[in-house]
């Protein structure tokens, strides 16, 4: 029983969170990957791109409301994510077209363009905290729990309650369609192949006749859909602030660098790879022990390695140690 | 001279503006902005050593500014004796042990050939040592935050003269810089960008986070300076009769004794603050031309020439003889330290030292625009950027605010969108920042004052 409860306990506060966690971190991680790989950038304006795909949604979603449309149980959000990703696409296509197309067709060294996308997040940012201002936000509505502690325990009889968001299942969910589509649409169709053919070499890509603007568009559409999806499902399991939106951008480097840069598998085993690292590291772990060790051997002290403080340091201690042992990645040349 | 016109021509705008703000807002205004654009000057020129002479790109700029601060608190703030009573014991210990760590790491990598055993080894004593330190320090930490935390709680600093402290900032950021180099220098060039980025952050997170250190998000408040204070001087008899020769037109057109002692109040506070501010400003002055001089002579040195070389041509470089990953190390440890150089002279300029407000954006990404925008390899270029930059960074809200109410002149003042953008003034300086640096980028990547390479 003990031993039941120890699970419990673990599952409710560590591994459901990370996953959930994890998921969010792995779509923002394919889309930074996506850009390293086919337009051969560090985009530093992702975070801020992820925000810009949610406020649309935010927006959308308060106007749904107004209007007395929603989603039964569902977050209203999750209807308006198809208009975000379209809005989404479009800003980032002109961006594209005013901005980033000038230094491709130029070949202007990475370093460059990574300097224009601190310019693009600027002007995101910008626009973002105009449209929306900079408050914090909350747009959730609908069932807000799946299962919930007290009815875990009447359930099962066990001490330790289990609590599933509805956010977070619709997190994994979610993620698990979308990135399942993304990777069949890379792996088995035609014009996915193209495009990876186009990041692995881009000179014999275009010898054999790959339409460099049809890759370059579709890297775009694919990102704004990772965006706006990952955007909005952080936005729903926590709430929609565009400064924390920018925080952000660094776990979801570390979790893309981790995974290799370039590799979109790699890039989403390593979202959860970090989250699972930071919430593990830090969680105290004495409630755990009590639970498994026989009494004699109680822990008087937390139990825990880091304090919560230290979560986002965590990731960048991570990177640092993965840069240091594996630059290219713990999940090299790992393919589907 | 001709060749220094533009150079001339760009800082007389830049002085022309500044005067103007003094004119249209206050003096005091004015010399704020002028003290944060040197701060920024330095930043640009730490920046620019590394960017501009040797192409390394260093995204970490927030941390060595937040250990610069740092250094100003460990220098010159009283040291806490009730803390030290308290826990000072423990936290020798754990530095020991860390110093012991190192040493016992380094004489293994020294000793034993590369093989599996020396990775275990090496996990062992970093194991033992993590736990050593954790079982010493965390009652020290403990008993050292429980003493007045309202007030102290921390073990204070050396108590030493402030500008000390300067130095202190500058050794501190070049010791980050040597241990991330030594780590992340090898790097392909966004990936270094990446990784600076995220160690700075950690920087700042233990920072903000180790409260016996500096107080972390408490903030430390009320430190020393170098310059008198506003108070002292409005009671001084000397600078009070400097306001009245100063002002004496414009007192003796009025008439009344109790009157004119009000103006005279009034204008002695005013003066006060515009004193000490012209105080700082000559301080950071004198940083920013003693730095000049130097950049400038290393630049066209044979040094600077190698530098170039390294920085064009890796390759060719190393195989002319040059020991590129040396000099790479050797470059950004020195970018790093004057970096941590204008972290102190910022802190010591706001008297505060706050953990809480190191953020990226305004830390790193600012200052690389500055760098950007001003010309990359060419000090006079860094120094206009951070002038420039820094100024539009202030004076945005005011200017938005003007171009709204100038374009929404035809509607009335209820409309939600002109209130809304009226609201959103302050936001429009991410915008002018971001539009600036896209245009530079694209028709003029040297930047305002391109480099110059002097054929000799």
């Amino acid at each position: 029983m003990d031993f039941l409860n120890a699970i419990i306990l673990l599952l409710n506060y560590t591994i459901i969170p990370a996953l959930s966690y994890g998921s969010q971190l792995a779509l923002g991680a394919i889309f930074v990957t996506l850009i390293y790989g086919v337009l051969r950038f560090a985009n530093f304006a992702t975070g801020d791109m992820m925000s810009f795909g949610t406020m649309f949604a935010v927006l959308l979603t308060f106007y749904f409301q107004s209007l007395g449309i929603n989603f039964g149980f569902l977050p209203t959000a999750l209807l308006t994510i198809p208009f975000a990703v379209i809005m989404m696409i479009l800003y980032m296509l002109s961006i594209d077209k005013f901005v980033f197309s000038y230094y491709r067709i130029k070949k202007s060294p990475p370093v460059v363009l990574a300097m224009v996308s601190v310019g693009v997040m600027f002007v995101t940012q910008a626009i973002i905290r105009i449209i929306i201002g900079p408050f914090d936000r909350r747009f959730l509505d609908g069932e807000k729990f799946i299962l919930k502690a007290t009815e875990f325990k009447e359930m099962t009889g066990l001490n330790e309650g289990l609590t599933i968001k509805s956010t977070q299942a619709i997190t994994i969910v979610v993620t698990v369609i979308v990135v399942s589509i993304m990777f069949w649409f890379l792996n088995k169709t035609k014009t996915g192949t193209s495009m990876r053919a186009y990041s692995d070499n881009e000179d014999l890509a275009l010898l054999s006749g790959i339409d460099p603007k049809k890759v370059v568009l579709l890297t775009w559409v694919i990102a704004g859909i990772l965006a706006t999806v990952g955007g909005v499902l952080y936005g729903l399991d926590k709430s929609y602030k565009p400064f924390v939106y920018f925080n952000n951008m660094l776990p979801i480097f570390a979790a893309a660098i981790v995974g290799g840069i370039g590799n979109p598998l790699g890039a989403f085993l390593g979202g959860y790879v970090v989250a699972f690292g930071e919430i593990f590291i830090t969680y105290a772990y004495k409630k755990f022990f009590t639970y498994i060790l026989p009494e004699s051997l109680e822990p008087n002290s937390l139990m825990q390695l880091l304090s919560t403080d230290y979560k986002f340091a965590v990731s960048f201690s991570l990177l640092v140690i993965v840069l240091l042992f594996r630059p290219s990645g713990i999940f090299k040349g790992l393919r589907l | 001279m001709k060749q220094y016109l533009n150079v001339v021509t760009a800082y007389m705008i830049m002085f022309t503006l500044i005067i103007l703000v003094g004119i249209l807002q206050s003096w005091s205004q004015a010399l704020s902005i002028l003290n944060y654009c040197l701060i920024s000057a330095v930043m640009t020129i730490g920046a620019n050593i590394q960017w501009g002479y040797a192409g390394l790109i260093n995204f970490g700029i927030m941390g060595y500014t937040a250990l610069g601060g740092l250094a100003v608190v460990l220098v010159s703030v009283a040291p806490v004796p009730e803390a030290w009573k308290a826990g000072g014991i423990n936290m020798i210990g754990s530095l020991g042990v860390v110093v012991a760590m190192i040493v016992s790491i380094r004489y293994v990598l020294k000793k034993i050939q590369k093989s599996k055993k020396r990775n275990y080894l090496i996990a062992g004593i970093i194991v033992i040592g993590l736990l050593l330190i954790r079982l010493l320090a965390g009652p020290g930490i403990e008993s050292i935050e429980a003493v007045d935390p309202a007030k102290t709680g921390f073990l204070g600093g050396l108590g030493m003269p402030i500008l000390f402290s300067w130095i202190v900032g500058a050794f501190f950021a070049g010791g980050l810089a040597y241990i991330i180099g030594k780590i992340a220098l090898g790097l392909r060039a966004d990936y270094l960008a990446i990784a600076t980025l995220l160690i700075a952050e950690i920087v700042v997170s233990i920072i903000k986070h180790e409260d016996w250190l500096a107080r972390g998000v408490k903030n430390v408040i009320g430190l020393k300076r170098p310059v008198p204070y506003e108070i002292d001087l409005q009671t001084s008899p000397w600078f009070i009769s400097l306001v009245e020769k100063f002002n004496s037109g414009k007192l003796k057109v009025i008439d009344t004794l109790s009157e004119r002692q009000d103006v005279l109040k009034q204008l002695v506070i005013d003066a006060s603050s515009v004193y000490v501010k012209l105080c700082m400003a000559g301080l950071f002055l004198t940083v920013v031309i003693i730095l000049l001089i130097i950049t400038q002579k290393a630049l066209y040195s044979p040094w600077g020439r190698k530098m170039r070389a390294i920085r064009d041509n890796e390759e060719a470089a190393s195989a002319m003889g040059k020991n590129v990953v040396k000099e790479h190390l050797l470059i950004f440890i020195l970018g790093s330290a004057v970096v941590g150089l204008a972290g102190a002279m910022m802190v010591t300029n706001d008297g505060l030292f706050t953990p809480g407000s190191y953020r990226p954006m305004r830390y790193t990404f600012v200052i690389w625009v500055m760098v950007i925008v001003g010309g990359t390899g060419n000090n006079f270029g860094a120094i206009l950027g951070g002038f420039v930059v820094w100024f539009l960074w202030v004076e945005a809200a005011p200017i938005a605010l003007f171009l709204i109410n100038f374009f929404t002149a035809h509607l009335p003042e209820t409309n939600a969108l002109k209130v809304h953008l009226i609201e959103s003034a302050s936001y429009f300086r991410f915008l002018m920042i971001g539009i600036g640096v896209l245009l530079i980028m694209r028709y003029r990547p040297q930047g305002i004052l391109p480099e110059k390479i002097i054929k000799q």
